[in-house]
């Protein structure tokens, strides 16, 4: 297993320069310009002086391997001095966003926080629901639980965040007044009372992104659960006199994880990635609002990096999963 | 009219505030939000309203536009006139006497030299600045004294309130900038985020894209100014969460820019914790011909060009009729409501500019239809009328924007009726009103027989406004696509014209030229069919008090005087 | 083992009338059944019967309410919502559907051919890695710039749009269902009955045809009912940025979205369309519980 993941590591390094190459070229293809935003006032002419500053008039390949440098060796660097309190970077340029003219590190540095907090949380409470619903829902095939689980996951599931979000904010916000309708970014977990404040503005966004998560991973373990229940080694097992308690959770959930440990694993970049859209109508301003204002500015270093740094968790999370696969089932050998 | 000003701005706070004698900061805090984020706070690296607004509570110019359209000496003691002195006889030159004892945010003095700074910083030559436009024809700007400011232009300058007027062009620290000129400016992001000013408010911290947090700078030239202390001005969401948030759960004081049907706003207004209210500018909503040919069939790089006129759009017999069959008081009801008139001008205010021109305002589905009848244009065999083999089919394009969808899909309606064939295609904004030569949807290469979108000019002056449908401004593959006039006009009796009105200072002599120039793009010539005069409107919630929005420069002008009402 | 013998060719017509018949006696997957039929004829001949035109404009009935001559009421433009109901329901489920089988096909074949070929698994799987980590919005943006223009000179400006929309589609999202089948096709590969066929010298494609599809069906099952739906909401944000279908064009995502900020004032306008996704995606659930239940041999026998 060690050499496997050895292996696969060496494998990803020359993948993610690939991959960073593609996204770039992709990039750089896309229609669409950072000044798009500018009033329509702006003359020509100093539209093209600026869009020179942003050293947009380099031909596609220098600007590549100055984004390969600056986030290979310049940031790592600064990342050390700030560690260290060393000046080991030196003057050396940072990745810059275009549209705000700073450190596209610190800006993500800035914006993981919340991102973590709402969509992390929000994902652990919808495995946590899930997985239970999921391993009862098949047991009880076609009981009122399954039925009603069948039903509620489905709607919310094809109800898009968009829908869901505003819906809650009028009910919540508008109507009862319980919950804030605007995150508070700056806020400051430092007492009970905004630890508080904290769990109440989280309660909104975390709902709606749990029902989503809910949603697909009970799915997934259902159908999980019900292939595995009609296998010839439950029935094994039971006619050994094992308890059903222990078939159902040591033999039969375990072996049902390995599809749902898949799409487990595929979200967890995504946490990262943020959600765009339910960051959006409660104004978490977290990751996915970055990438969406970042996309929608053509602010090309800033979608670069987030998108870099996505492809790595994304390697790492598909790793992590072949990994647990051997665990579950030693069944499945790479070599 | 400067002695009126000077009282005005200065006494405004005690006119409108009945809390005007507390001390500085004694109303607590304010929450604004804003659903366009602010990415930055220098509005020479950024030309973006958002970013312009958010500036404007810190930084400062020499001279601010009032809510109608009057120049107030904000940090000067004057308006510079040829009458007073300010400007010189020949119009090349103008004086700027600095108001006594002001000081930066930090307790340092506030010279001429920060004035000059400023525009040396902006037109420096690597410096890729946002406003260079407002430091077009400046020959050299030079300190007097401390208190003097003198700009000297490479001509006579009819109109030379461009520099360091309104919040395009505000006032930086030179001590603070002077490492950030030219190349280094982007890297500042430091000073870029935490101007130093001599606003009302200073920052406390700077989240790009996220939100700002200020209070009340302790050097502010009012001692009892602003009335608050602190301020949050949240960015991110959508036009309708901002209002609601205002409007519906009280949880923010003020909300920019709430474009929304004009139901839904009224729906949430019902609610009792706000109001909307609205101001006009000079923000036109339009229709853009094209006299080119669009065709897809022509080679790239002919398309789109002076080479091949438009088969039928040519004609401005057709082009009338089109203009015929809309009802503008009608969109303007259904997409702004009391945030739009409707119009029959490009240049719709201000009113010594404005042409009386109102023909367009009546719709006249009969007379379009007479008129195309008269063109040669006979209906087939399906309703849309043809002409030697060819079919009266437009391809109509526009930015991705509720309003302007719907307005597609009722002018096409309008537009069958009398027997033209549309077919509609939305581009997102930041390739629409983008300008990537690689791209076939921008608004500039116009890929499209008409489009539509809205422009406004800054200030009260609209010649460099009229001076986008000039004949050498028409984009093409030889500029990269780049130039204003995207409807390929060409008059030679326009260019002169302008050029006329380039040379004219009289101003009532300008507004007659520019009356004309307006009237020749649009009701003689409807290359232009305006729809709606736009006005933006902002929600203000009840308990917020002195909110004075403002079209001609930022809404937050006088933010230094908004209080809590109690 | 069963399986092995199940499959056998004689008896391939008679097991496809014993998995019909076990498909009618699952209640749930009738009632789906029906309803997906009914959404379907209604999307095909209801705007050909009910006759008013979903683009129509009449400003004199602007945000009428339900009455006789129009069931669901009008929009803010007087459009009928039943005829936009009804013919939004065309492009949704077309492109839904279509989009949602090609993401599949792709999704299964890069599955099981990663899973079932050790040789091709690493390379397959770093291509799913690349299309994972690809920005989607950046990436459909280059497909439309570059591909509007020519499908639609040559398909027509709605079929090319339509062939693009499902291909943007499909192609951006086949990599979640890829990793979840090789995932089971590794698990599966070392069972008995497996090693059983391949001592007897089953080639692979019939092995893959015979034994492991039938497998790996419920994943790919439960991936097809939730496709439906993200393919629905996918092409109603794509229409919405203006990279779809022509801003008139009703479709149920783009009514939806619409519709949100007249939630309060208007609430049929946002139930309506999200009734006609969750009843869709509902009833191809019920249909996927049905036919998974009537394809495995064990569950009947029980």
């Amino acid at each position: 297993m060690l050499t496997f993941t050895i292996r696969r590591l060496l494998v990803a390094i020359p993948t993610l320069l690939f991959i960073s190459l593609i996204i770039f070229l992709l990039l750089d293809l896309a229609p669409g310009d950072p000044l798009a935003n500018m009033p329509l006032t702006i003359p020509p002419d100093v539209r093209e002086n600026m869009r020179a500053a942003l050293g947009l008039d380099q031909p596609v390949w220098i600007r590549y391997a100055l984004w390969l440098k600056q986030f290979f060796w310049v940031e790592p660097l600064n990342i050390l001095d700030s560690i260290l309190g060393t000046s080991l970077a030196g003057d050396g340029q940072r990745v810059l966003s275009w549209q705000t003219r700073s450190p596209v590190a610190d800006i993500i540095a800035q914006r993981m926080p919340q991102t973590l907090w709402v969509v992390g949380l929000a994902y652990v409470v919808g495995v946590l629901i899930a997985i239970p619903i999921g391993i009862i829902s098949a047991y009880k095939q076609y009981s009122v639980f399954d039925q009603a689980g069948t039903f509620v996951s489905m709607i919310g599931y094809s109800v898009p965040p968009f829908f869901t979000g505003v819906l809650v904010i009028i009910i919540f916000s508008v109507n009862l007044g319980w919950f804030p309708s605007i995150y508070d970014t700056t806020l400051q977990v430092n007492s009970w009372a905004t630890f508080k404040q904290q769990l109440i503005q989280m309660v909104m966004p975390v709902m709606v992104l749990a029902l989503q998560t809910t949603a697909q991973i009970s799915r997934f373990m259902r159908a999980s659960m019900l292939d595995n229940l009609r296998q010839d080694y439950v029935r094994t097992a039971r006619a050994k006199g094992l308890r059903e308690r222990t078939v159902l959770m040591a033999h039969v959930a375990r072996n049902s994880m390995i599809p749902v440990v898949t799409v487990i694993a595929l979200g967890v970049p995504s946490i990262f990635g943020g959600a765009i859209i339910t960051e959006q109508v409660f104004k978490v301003n977290g990751i996915g609002q970055l990438m969406i204002t970042s996309i929608q500015s053509n602010d090309i270093p800033m979608v670069q990096t987030l998108t870099f740094i996505f492809a790595v968790l994304i390697v790492l999370a598909n790793l992590i999963a072949d990994i647990l696969y051997g665990l579950l089932d030693p069944r499945i050998r790479y070599d | 009219m400067t002695l009126r000003h000077l009282l005005l701005g200065a006494g405004l706070s005690a006119l409108l505030a009945p809390a005007a004698f507390a001390e500085r900061g004694a109303d607590g805090h304010v929450n604004l939000i804003y659903y366009q984020a602010p990415s930055i706070m220098n509005p020479y690296l950024s030309g973006g309203t958002k970013d312009l607004e958010a500036s404007s509570l810190v930084i400062e110019p020499l001279v601010r536009f009032n809510p109608t359209g009057e120049m107030v000496p904000w940090l000067v003691e004057e308006i510079p006139t040829i009458e007073n002195g300010g400007v010189a006889e020949d119009m090349t030159s103008i004086t700027y006497k600095l108001k006594p004892g002001l000081k930066w945010s930090d307790g340092t003095d506030f010279t001429a030299d920060d004035v000059v700074f400023t525009g040396q910083y902006c037109m420096h030559p690597e410096g890729a600045c946002a406003q260079l436009a407002r430091f077009e024809g400046v020959k050299e700007i030079e300190a007097l004294d401390p208190q003097t400011v003198k700009i000297t232009f490479t001509g006579p300058k009819p109109y030379p309130y461009m520099p360091f007027v309104t919040y395009e062009s505000p006032i930086l620290q030179k001590a603070q900038f002077q490492n950030c000129t030219g190349t280094a400016g982007p890297s500042c992001s430091e000073e870029n985020f935490n101007p130093i000013g001599t606003g009302a408010f200073k920052v406390d911290e700077f989240r790009p894209n996220d939100v700002i947090s200020l209070s009340a700078n302790e050097n502010y030239r009012d001692p009892a100014l602003p009335h608050f202390a602190t301020m949050t001005l949240k960015g991110g969401g959508d036009a309708a969460a901002a209002a609601r948030s205002v409007l519906e759960t009280g949880e923010y004081d003020y909300a920019w820019n709430i474009q929304l049907a004009p139901e839904v706003l009224a729906q949430m207004i019902s609610a009792g914790k706000g109001e909307a209210i609205k101001t006009f500018g000079t923000q036109v909503e339009r229709i853009e011909v094209n006299l080119t040919d669009p065709s897809s069939s022509l080679p790239e790089g002919e398309r789109s060009t002076d080479a091949h006129p438009h088969p039928f759009l040519s004609d401005v017999r057709v082009r009338r009729a089109l203009s015929m069959a809309i009802d503008r008081q009608l969109l303007s009801d259904i997409g702004y409501g009391e945030a739009g008139k409707p119009t029959c001008n490009l240049v719709p205010a201000p009113a010594a500019y404005a042409s009386p021109n109102t023909e367009c305002l009546t719709q006249d589905i009969e007379g379009a239809k007479a008129l195309l009848d008269e063109a040669g244009w006979v209906p087939g065999s399906d309703g849309v009328r043809e002409k030697d083999g060819m079919r009266l089919s437009l391809l109509f394009q526009t930015s991705t924007n509720a309003v302007r969808q719907d307005f597609q899909s009722i002018i096409k309606q309008w537009w069958q009726e009398i027997g033209v064939e549309t077919e509609l295609k939305n581009v997102d904004g930041s390739v629409f009103f983008g300008s990537d030569p690689g791209s076939p949807d921008t608004m500039h290469k116009f890929y499209a027989d008409v489009e539509m979108y809205a422009n406004t000019f800054p200030g009260t002056d609209p010649e460099q406004y009229l001076a986008q449908y000039t004949c050498e401004k028409a984009p093409d593959p030889g500029n990269a696509w780049q130039g204003s006039n995207t409807n390929r006009y060409c008059d030679p009796a326009y260019d002169e014209m302008l050029a006329e009105l380039g040379a004219t200072a009289d101003l009532e002599e300008r507004g007659r030229l520019s009356i004309a120039l307006n009237d020749m793009l649009t009701k003689d010539s409807m290359t232009v069919l305006p729809l709606v005069y736009r006005g933006t409107s902002s929600a203000r919630s009840n308990t917020l008090g002195g909110v004075n929005i403002n079209a001609w420069d930022s809404g937050l002008w006088n933010v230094a005087d908004w209080y809590r009402v109690k | 083992m069963t399986d092995a013998t199940a499959s056998a060719p004689p008896r391939h017509r008679s097991q496809r009338q014993e998995v019909w018949r076990q498909f009618r006696s699952h209640k749930g997957a009738m009632a789906g059944l029906v309803i997906f039929v009914v959404i379907l004829l209604g999307v095909t001949i209801g705007p050909w019967l009910w006759g008013l035109d979903a683009t129509l404009v009449d400003i004199r009935s602007r945000n009428l309410g339900p009455s006789l001559a129009h069931p669901f009421g009008t929009d803010q433009l007087g459009r009928d919502l039943l005829a936009r109901i009804l013919s939004g329901g065309r492009v949704s489920l077309a492109v839904g559907l279509t989009a949602m089988l090609l993401s599949l096909a792709l999704g299964t074949f890069v599955g099981v051919v990663a899973g079932f070929f050790e040789r091709l698994d690493g390379a397959l799987m770093r291509l799913t890695d690349l299309f994972l980590a690809l920005p989607l919005l950046p990436l459909l943006l280059v497909m439309v710039m570059l591909f509007r223009e020519p499908l639609s000179r040559s398909f027509g400006p709605e079929n090319g749009i339509f062939l693009l929309m499902v291909t943007a589609i499909g192609l951006t999202s086949w990599m979640n269902t890829a990793r979840i089948v090789r995932g089971d096709v590794l698990a599966i590969k070392n069972r008995e009955f497996i090693m059983a066929a391949k001592s007897i010298g089953t080639e692979p494609s019939a092995m893959i045809r015979r034994h492991i599809l039938p497998n790996v069906l419920s994943p790919i099952l439960v991936s097809a009912t939730l496709g439906i739906a993200t393919a629905i909401i996918t092409e109603s944000s794509l229409s919405f940025l203006g990279l779809g279908f022509p801003p008139d064009f009703p479709t149920w995502g783009r009514l939806l979205y619409d519709a949100v900020d007249q939630i309060q004032l208007f609430p049929i306008r946002v139930i309506l369309p999200g009734v006609a996704i969750a009843l869709t995606v509902l009833s191809v659930n019920y249909i996927g519980d049905g036919l998974r239940d009537a394809m495995d041999l064990r569950a009947r026998k029980r």
